[in-house]
Parts: structure tokens; sequence; C-alpha cells
């Protein structure tokens, strides 16, 4: 199908884009890649009258490692994520996350901040953005406020970002020592949302001690979710292969996935106990290798 | 409903039009362009037929509008011949593996695989089946595609070392 009619106007900076969205409000719509709202309006599911090309706008692109974060602006394409330095040196979990997002194609096209306003609950960049305790900057005609990624994603498709504002940009944390990371999912087709996924994050201090851990699922719930639960009896001090796996069996007892066409809730639940399990040892074992390495 | 004059370089040829907001690249290629070797398969981004290179990467034209592309450049299945029809080396493969039946995936399979060895002439099965996993073709399995792409980058790869031997 096509796309109902509107108007466009592509914008030149972040000034502009807010004064467009605060004069035509919640009947405007932003463009950038464009890969999850172009068949959102071709299956007429959402009909803006206005859209805001924000492709050309420069500010909204670009990667850098500014003191203890990675910032990356919200119009960067997911390819060039893919491809950067810095962000595999300070924060490969993204790239790790990436790997799993649709094809070269809709990489090449898609953002990051895209991604995220979406806010499909299977989709890999939320979850990773929840797990790192990304902090989401959003910019309207007003000024800027800094939103977390745990109290961004509110339901599915549905974001704290209001109407008339804009996401300029993503800081993610750089986590310190020896770090080790992992995501894995199940999707019916290579490039799909996932069924489940899931992604652990561990550093380990000196004595070999998990320091920091990190751990979320997605496609288990209306938006991706941590485990509070694993990450507190990891840092109890259990790193050990069969705690590991009893307490990927408590994630998968803490979650309320519902069943749909594609999966029942039972299998989710199965699903994410393995997927647990897996994110979790090779976190481990990536971990105690930059360990070994470093010393 | 906003209308707009755009400026797009197609197979290295300055095309003008207008058109209105709503109408997709894919769209403006095939009708105002009549370049119809772009194929439209789900309109909504999951089959991958529509693919273009844009810009120098592979895109889904059906996911654009052409008003985004205005000063843009695009490649399409017809820009991979030369000027006299002859087929590329990656065409030509495609002929001699038997990569293709009904022929709708065609194009993007051969836009897909393009992208890919103007990349690298030595790709991986897994580089491979990467660069082919957003185009869905139902006749052929994908094995014969599979072996085009190889055949190919051998070809191109023999060519080269004979240009510089």
């Amino acid at each position: 199908m096509k796309a109902a009619s509107f108007d466009y106007v592509r914008a030149g900076s972040i000034g502009e884009i807010c004064e467009l969205l605060a004069e035509h409000g919640p009947m405007s719509k932003l463009i950038a890649g464009g890969q999850s709202l172009v068949p959102m309006m071709a299956m007429r599911l959402t009909k803006p009258s206005l859209l805001i090309d924000i492709n050309e706008v420069k500010e909204l692109k670009g990667i850098s490692a500014q003191s203890d974060n990675l910032i990356i602006a919200g119009g960067t394409r997911q390819h060039q994520i893919e491809a950067s330095s810095e962000v595999k040196r300070f924060c490969p979990m993204v790239q790790k996350a990436l790997f799993w997002v649709g094809h070269p194609q809709t990489r090449n096209r898609g953002t990051l901040g895209g991604s995220l306003v979406h806010a499909d609950p299977a989709a890999e960049l939320p979850l990773v953005s929840v797990l790192l305790d990304a902090e989401i900057l959003l910019q309207d005609a007003d000024g800027e406020e800094s939103v977390a990624a745990s109290e961004f994603f509110l339901a599915p498709l549905v974001t704290a970002l209001r109407p008339d504002q804009c996401l300029v940009r993503v800081s993610f944390p750089i986590w310190s020592g020896a770090v080790g990371g992992s995501f894995h999912e199940v999707s019916p087709r290579r490039g799909d949302f996932a069924i489940v996924s899931a992604a652990a994050q561990i550093a380990l201090d000196e004595a070999g001690n998990c320091s920091r851990v990190a751990v979320g699922l997605g496609g288990v719930a209306a938006t991706p979710i941590r485990v509070f639960a694993v990450e507190e009896a990891i840092l109890g001090g259990g790193l050990a292969k069969t705690q590991l796996h009893e307490l990927a069996r408590l994630a998968a007892d803490e979650i309320d996935p519902e069943g749909d066409l594609h999966a029942s809730a039972e299998y989710r639940r199965e699903v994410a106990y393995v997927l647990i399990e897996r994110a979790l040892t090779d976190a481990v074992q990536e971990a105690r290798a930059r360990m070994g390495a470093s010393s | 409903m906003s209308n707009h004059d755009i400026k797009i370089k197609v197979n290295g040829v300055v095309r003008t039009g207008t058109v209105s907001a709503r109408t997709t690249l894919a769209d403006f290629l095939r009708e105002d362009c009549r370049l119809t070797g772009t194929h439209i398969g789900c309109e909504h981004g999951i089959c991958g037929a529509c693919s273009v290179e844009y810009d120098g990467q592979p895109v889904r034209s059906c996911l654009m509008y052409a008003v985004q592309a205005d000063g843009h450049e695009v490649t399409t299945v017809e820009g991979l011949s030369d000027k006299d029809g002859k087929l590329s080396a990656l065409q030509d493969a495609f002929c001699d593996t038997h990569a293709l039946q009904c022929g709708f995936c065609t194009p993007a399979m051969l836009i897909s695989a393009q992208s890919l060895l103007n990349e690298t002439l030595k790709p991986t099965d897994e580089q491979i089946r990467e660069a082919l996993s957003a185009n869905i073709c139902r006749c052929t399995g994908y094995v014969q595609i599979f072996q085009a792409v190889r055949l190919a980058a051998e070809r191109l790869r023999s060519g080269k070392e004979k240009v510089a031997s």
C-alpha cells in the first residue's frame, strides 16, 4: 500500500526541528531512517500530516567518547555505529546488539534514535540502552531534558518522548575494569525482531570478583527489562558455572511473558532461560579473558 | 499534500521530476524514470526486491520517499551493465550458475551482491549470507545465488591479477 498524503519539509538544524514540532504538534512526525515509520505509513497505521525530514541535520550525527560516556547522536546510522572503532573500544555491547538488528540494507538507513523512539518491545537497541543505563537527551523549543532509558520506554511503541520533542543523543556509560558482554537472541528468521533476546555485561575487579553487572531481556514484557534479582545474586558472589545455571532459572522465574502468534508464553520463558545462561556464560568468559590479557 | 521538484542522479544521469511527498523512491524510479528493473514486492521493507544503491550503499527504495533522495545518487540494476548492454561479471555469473528462475528477486539480489563485491573480492560465506539475507527468493533455494557470488568474486579476482601481472 501507499502512504496517505502528507506535506514534507527538510529540516536543517535541531533548532529548526524544534520550531516545526512546536508549530505543527502531534500531527507532524520526524523521519530519520524511516525503516519503521515508512512501513507504518504504508500500512496506514499512522498518517502524519507533515513529515519533517531530519536526515540532513549534521548535529544529529556522530560518535564521541567524553570522559565516562560514549555519546552517540540520535541520527547516527546503525551501519556507522557498527563500523565505529570508538564504539568497539568503549561500548562494544552496542555493536553486539547491532549484529542482530535487521539487514545491511536497513542498517544503512536506520538510526539509533529511530529505533529507540519506535520502541518495539523486542528490538535490540532499546534493550541495550536499558541494559547499560543509557541517558537519552530530548530537546524541544524550550530546552533539553535528560531521561534515563529505564524511564523512557513505557509500553509497546510508547515512550516518554513528547510529540514536540526530538531525540538528540544517547549517552552510554563506559565501564571500567575487565569487561565482558554478550547478546543472544532467537528470532523466526535472521534479522527479524526477536522472540526473546538476552544480554549480559559483567566487569571483574583485579581479584576476579564481579564489580558491576547488568542483565536484560527483550521480548518478554511490554518494554525491555533488567533482571535485577540475577544482578544482585551475582554481585553477592556467584559466578561459578553451576550457579549461572541456577541464576538463569531464577531469571526465567522472574518474568511473566505473554504468548502470541509467534511463540507461547511457556516457550518464551524457556528460551529466556537458555539465552540468559548463554549470555552470562559468554560474558563471564570474555571478562576473564580480558583480565588475563591485561595482567 | 506538498509537491516537490527533485533532482536525482540515477545510473550517472541526472533525472529531474516533480513528485508528491508520498511518492516512494521505488515508484519514482519505475514510473518517472521508466527504470522498471527495480521491483516492488511487499512495499513495506520485508522482501528486499526494491533494493538499490543509494550514495553507494544498498537500501530499500520502498522505504524512502523520492523527495528525500533529492540531491543524492542512485544506482539501479540497469546501471550494473555497461552502456552497450554488456553484462557485468556478476550478471554473467548469475547466468552461468542458474541463479534465477522467475527473476523477480534478481535485480535486488544483484544490487546486494554487487555492493558486497565493491567492498571485498574475497567474501566469506558468512559475508555473502549476511549481504543476501535481506533479499527473499521463492524459487532457487539460494544455493545457486550463493555460487554466482562466489564465482563472480573468483573471476573478478583473477581478472585483477591478470591486469596486475
